[in-house]
């Protein structure tokens, strides 16, 4: 466990190393944020996926190449450039498979991803047999080791990161175009596949950076969780690319420092777990589609066409004594007119009590209030408009109006009222108070 | 150059039974355009793995099988749900929820090293080489464990997929026809999904399991390429991924002595194997390969010329001013290039529609009745575009040359008799009798 004073150390940014590892690691997490937005919207998410399995051959190549020519193998340009290339090639498998064949995108994925893989698998293979013993390096790129990173690592990452942050930046408004409306940007004259090619190219960069940091195969998470986190929390593009980097940048910066302290711990496996528990987060709590707020959203919308049942069934039973005596009813009267359960119809009738619709002058009667009786008249007002409107506008059979009108009502705007009732008015004068056009049923 | 030995022969049999065992429900997988659901899966069984190692303390037990399955279930589970709670694109959907379960699988596996002998490159490479020196005796039979377990589970999903032959194929193709012939095509959604996940856990001591996705997408991607019935697909992946169980094992020990070195991991050379597999179908499948389709077009292309030479020729002797055409005759009234032209020349020469003189070339008797046919659509189609259709003549003639080439004889009848008796074109030149 680590003691008060390693935490100490950390958390004050004691060492050079923790200070630049960290830096360097946040940068990539905010690039990645970045990048994902765009991939999410584009829903090009697993892309990554097959990109950043795809750089294992070019690693192993690389370094049987290095050796091959004299070096150690393990300087980390000539392997971030192997990487490169085979993701670049993978990319272009991906999209050469896709074009010449039947085959559909997520086969086209899935053969580049585990072919390439396998090739890479087969070239480690051989690396492991040289007799240098300098392979062992190379399982960082798989699994990533960030506690591990040297100074020099570190600014090769956090420099990349930020000039493919910046250059995002700079190319906001044409990736925004490229991802709403391909076509309209194409007819604007604008070098759409370019600007797919150089969206893709940046992730592959990405990609290949990060490899080291959270390893290969959890890349792609940066790339994917912090964008769809980032959904949840607006509508608008760009404040979505900046929380989406915010988040990834803070997931790298906690799962960084955690693995600092708990050396047991892979670096890449914590980044990714903080990135889902921000997920997780925004996902319940987001007020962009968050699961609470379509829940509440969800529960008042229900609340409020169950009370409008209430008063417009209390009225009709009224309507249907001749509006003879108080509006009231009695519980069994009230229980038979809609499939409601006592339980419900009960909680119902206390919310209205509460909000002062209804009295209970007796025992199991229910009376509509002053304020409940002119609410009743407003509700049912609407729906017989509409169903006098549905019957006359949309040819509907009587029969059948009641069910549709129930749904509409509730979602009428008073300016959609007012505008029906003088079409009404004009239609029929003698409808100041429209009646029921079907038996009430009671 | 190299022994084999019953040692290799085994290694082979365990890649074999479990490449199968992928292939086959791969097919479902490639066929409902869910291949990336089979890479989700094989990651996500990590923490499956890892809790009933942690738990059980040893690597042959059904805790292991239980927990794999559960995983996978809840994999697909989990994208479901986020993508309908949360509104997320489902491929991203699963995306977040794989490499989460990767990244808890990584961690438990780094938090279990300590008791249990088990590591995450063994998961993700898998030891095919070090299966036969665990060999088991069973009715009578001694195969290494490996092969057991895969062999197993090789004949479930054999029998499963016969068993649900007719709701695999439907559900697969069209889930609403599936649904109003009584067929619950969730369950068998969830049935595949079980499937998959058991196939990997079975797979990934032989081949690891991130290259068991190779064993599961691409025969199936290979087989799809050579056939459009599911049954043909489904025999020939898995006709497929044996072979590629066989040369990956025999490359694996052989080609890296070429560069000075004893050999490499046999898993994977199966998936490099496999994807030469792919490559070649993708070029050279009979009917959807890049080379096929190359052919055909530049085939029809030939074709055309060949007639369009014919025509020229025809041309030439029904204005009586050469009997005898020669090359640059030809690249002037074509205007296609001089290679083109010879092809098709050599061709018409060799089906003895032309002969040779030394003037020139000169139509046969055969040659001449083709060519008629040619022109006789050629003006038929004019006069046709011309009474019918009123479009201009500059138009009429483009029409024409293009149409010539695909209209029967049958069509030319038809035309003759929609324009009337006419015995010329629009530019007075006589149409040929038939």
């Amino acid at each position: 466990m680590p003691t008060l004073d390693d935490l100490l150390r950390l958390l004050t940014l004691r060492d050079y190393n923790t200070r630049v590892v960290l830096l360097g690691t946040m940068l990539l997490g905010w690039a990645c944020g970045m990048i994902g937005s765009f991939l999410l919207l584009r829903k090009r998410s697993l892309m990554g996926d097959a990109i950043s399995h795809a750089t294992l051959p070019g690693i192993a190549g690389a370094f049987m190449l290095m050796v091959a020519f004299g070096g150690s193998g393990k300087s980390l340009p000539g392997l971030l450039l192997g990487a490169l290339l085979a993701g670049l090639l993978g990319m272009v498998s991906v999209v050469a498979i896709r074009g010449l064949s039947r085959i559909k995108e997520d086969a086209a994925l899935g053969i580049v991803l585990s072919v390439y893989f396998g090739i890479g698998m087969a070239l480690l293979g051989i690396v492991q047999k040289y007799d240098t013993g300098s392979a062992a390096g190379l399982q960082a790129f798989i699994y990533g080791k960030t506690a591990s990173m040297l100074d020099s690592d570190a600014w090769l990452i956090g420099i990349t990161a930020a000039a493919v942050a910046l250059l995002c930046a700079m190319l906001l408004k044409e990736f925004t175009l490229l991802c709403f409306d391909q076509a309209f940007a194409g007819a604007q004259g604008w070098p759409v596949r370019r600007l797919d090619l150089l969206l893709m190219g940046m992730v592959v960069v990405v990609t290949v950076i990060g490899l080291q940091a959270v390893g290969l195969i959890l890349i792609i998470a940066l790339l994917i969780i912090p964008p769809a986190a980032a959904r949840f929390w607006t509508h608008r593009l760009w404040r979505m690319v900046i929380i989406s980097a915010a988040i990834g940048a803070g997931s790298s910066l906690i799962g960084a420092a955690a693995s600092a302290l708990l050396p047991r711990l892979p670096a890449g496996a914590l980044i990714v777990c903080v990135a889902a528990a921000f997920f997780l987060a925004s996902m319940i709590f987001g007020p962009c589609g968050g699961i609470l707020v379509r829940l509440l959203q969800q529960t008042r919308l229900h609340r409020k066409v169950a009370r409008q049942h209430l008063l417009r069934g209390l009225y009709e039973v009224w309507e249907s004594r001749g509006r003879q005596g108080p509006p009231e009813a009695d519980w069994h009267t009230m229980l038979a007119m809609r499939s409601w359960k006592a339980g419900r119809l009960h909680r119902l009738l206390r919310q209205a009590r509460r909000r002062g619709h209804l009295t209970m002058p007796a025992p199991l009667t229910y009376r509509l209030t002053e304020r409940g009786l002119a609410e009743a008249r407003r509700l049912v007002h609407n729906h017989r408009l509409w169903e006098i409107y549905l019957i006359t506008h949309a040819d509907m059979a009587a029969s059948r109006v009641d069910r549709d009108a129930d749904k509409l009502e509730h979602v009428l705007e008073p300016e959609v009222v007012a505008q029906l009732e003088r079409e009404l008015a004009r239609q029929h004068p003698h409808l100041a108070t429209p009646h029921s056009p079907h038996p009430l049923e009671s | 150059m190299f022994d084999w030995r019953m040692f290799d022969t085994w290694i082979v049999v365990v890649g074999a039974f479990s490449a199968m065992a992928c292939a086959l429900v791969g097919c479902f997988l490639v066929m409902r355009r869910m291949s990336m659901m089979g890479d989700a899966i094989s990651h996500a069984v990590l923490p499956g793995l890892a809790a009933a190692y942690m738990f059980t303390g040893s690597r042959e037990s059904g805790v292991m099988f239980l927990g794999a399955a559960a995983v996978g279930v809840l994999t697909a589970l989990f994208t479901q749900s986020i993508h309908r709670w949360g509104k997320v694109e489902e491929s991203a959907a699963m995306g977040v929820v794989f490499t989460t379960l990767f990244a808890i699988g990584l961690i438990l596996i780094r938090q279990a090293a300590d008791h249990v002998d088990l590591d995450a490159e063994c998961v993700l490479q898998g030891a095919i080489e070090m299966t036969p020196t665990d060999m088991r005796t069973f009715l009578g039979l001694a195969l290494p464990r490996a092969a057991w377990v895969s062999g197993s589970v090789l004949v479930l999903n054999l029998g499963l997929i016969t068993l649900f032959w007719k709701e695999f194929k439907i559900s697969s193709f069209d889930p609403a026809l599936a649904t109003t012939q009584g067929i619950n095509a969730t369950f068998m959604h969830y049935l595949l999904m079980v499937l998959v996940a058991v196939t990997t856990v079975a797979c990934f001591e032989a081949v690891g399991s991130i290259l068991v996705i190779a064993m599961l997408i691409v025969p199936a991607a290979t087989a799809c390429l050579l056939s459009e019935r599911l049954s043909t697909v489904i025999v020939v992946s898995v006709l497929l991924a044996a072979a590629s169980a066989f040369l990956g094992h025999l490359s694996a020990i052989t080609l890296p002595r070429l560069v000075g070195f004893s050999d490499t991991t046999t898993a994977g050379m199966m998936a490099s194997v496999a994807g030469a597999f792919f490559l070649v179908a993708l070029l050279a499948a009979p009917r959807h390969g890049v080379i096929s389709k190359l052919l055909t077009r530049l085939n029809l292309s030939l074709r055309i010329v060949s007639e369009d030479l014919l025509g020229i020729l025809y041309r030439l002797e029904e204005e009586g001013k050469m009997p005898h055409a020669d090359f640059p005759l030809f690249a002037h009234a074509t205007g296609v290039s001089t290679w083109r032209i010879r092809r098709a020349l050599a061709r018409l020469r060799r089906s003895r529609l032309i002969v040779r003189h030394q003037s020139g070339f000169a139509l046969t008797d055969s040659g001449r009745e083709q060519a008629r046919q040619i022109l006789r659509s050629h003006r038929l189609w004019e006069s046709y575009i011309d009474r019918l259709l009123n479009a201009s003549s500059h138009s009429q003639h483009f029409t024409a040359e293009r149409l010539e080439h695909v209209t029967d004889a049958s069509t030319r009848e038809a035309l003759a008799k929609a324009i009337g008796l006419a015995a010329q074109d629009p530019q007075g030149k006589d149409i040929p009798e038939n």
